[in-house]
């Protein structure tokens, strides 16, 4: 296989991270509303963690998308 | 650029360019006024104006100052929860970096091409978000230091650690803590990115796609692409005060470490 090639198919690749970022953030958000649900009158004090929650598993999902630039891009 | 030549090129929106002063040097280092310097003082310019129409203080507050108000006390109410009462003195800290970062977030959202201007996110370079990582993390550790002394380094021994644990613990808590800076700047610097290359390929279906000589192209490609522009745009400006809010929520955790020592 021809190096440019494999760049391309590795950024593709790279794809499927952000992918499986997208069901952390949406873990994150439905655990987050089903508990607010059952008890409302303690979700406004809890948004703070959600959104540390949510910026973890979104980083993740950035970083794969790094890594798909920096192969399209720098490599 | 993308529309004329018919390819699409998402990555020309980020270059800098020399506006004013191309050969301006101080020891060699070129210190033209970019594009992006002018963005960052349009964005200043922004904060400057807002603030300004909000800072009247009457006892009876006007549409403008409860709008100001609303930031500040937004940005109060953040530290207090996090920090606790020492939090209050960085208030001005963390209120000015929350509104850098979301009116240069805003700013660079808006359709300025339309008149002929470059539009350009200044938070789309990570030379601007590591700066303001780094800013943040040097705090954390001056105030660390300066209010815990060598006392500081328990931070990384979570408390009722004990023995030969802590040796495994201390070192894997240090690099955690020193990769703070890292993606504190690569989430703000990427998260922009995506989404400025995410619209601008989008738009590029649809400019190509109304150009196409075939007419059945502009109904089938530029139509759904125009709706999922749309779209994406309203997600963007979402993402552009989440990303605003969660690195001044993230500064003021730091900076809660470094003053509360868990």
């Amino acid at each position: 296989m021809d190096a440019n090639a494999a760049k391309l198919l590795g950024a593709g690749l790279a794809a499927i991270g952000v992918g499986m970022a997208a069901l952390g953030v949406g873990n994150v958000f439905g655990s987050f509303l089903e508990s607010a649900l059952r008890n409302p009158a303690a979700a406004d004090g809890q948004q703070g963690r959600l959104f540390i929650g949510f910026a973890a598993a979104e980083l993740l999902g950035l970083l794969a998308f790094v890594v798909a630039m920096i192969l399209l891009f720098v490599a | 650029m993308s529309a004329e030549s018919g390819k699409i090129d998402p990555m020309h929106q980020f270059l800098i360019q020399p506006l004013v002063g191309e050969h301006w040097q101080i020891a060699g280092q070129s210190i033209a006024f970019t594009n992006s310097a002018l963005w960052m003082a349009l964005t200043f310019g922004a904060i400057w104006l807002f603030m300004l129409g909000g800072m009247k203080q009457q006892m009876v507050p006007g549409r403008w100052q409860v709008a100001v108000e609303g930031f500040t006390g937004f940005i109060t109410d953040m530290l207090d929860t996090n920090i606790g009462p020492k939090g209050r003195k960085f208030a001005p800290y963390v209120f000015s970096l929350f509104m850098f970062i979301l009116f240069a977030n805003f700013i660079g959202m808006f359709p300025v091409a339309l008149v002929g201007a470059h539009p350009f996110a200044v938070t789309s370079q990570l030379t601007i978000t590591g700066i303001l990582a780094l800013v943040s993390f040097s705090m954390v550790v001056i105030v660390g230091f300066a209010k815990h002394g060598f006392h500081f380094f328990s931070l990384f021994i979570p408390s009722g650690v004990k023995g030969p644990m802590a040796l495994i613990i201390f070192p894997i808590e240090l690099i955690s803590f020193l990769m703070r800076p890292f993606s504190l700047g690569l989430r703000l610097f990427v998260a922009i990115t995506a989404g400025h290359i995410l619209m601008e390929v989008l738009a590029g279906f649809v400019i190509n796609g109304l150009n196409s000589d075939a007419l059945w192209v502009a109904p089938v490609v530029s139509l759904p692409s125009f709706i999922l522009m749309f779209g994406v745009t309203l997600l963007e400006l979402l993402v552009a005060a989440i990303q605003a809010y969660v690195f001044a929520l993230l500064t003021s955790l730091y900076l809660s470490d470094a003053i509360n020592l868990h």
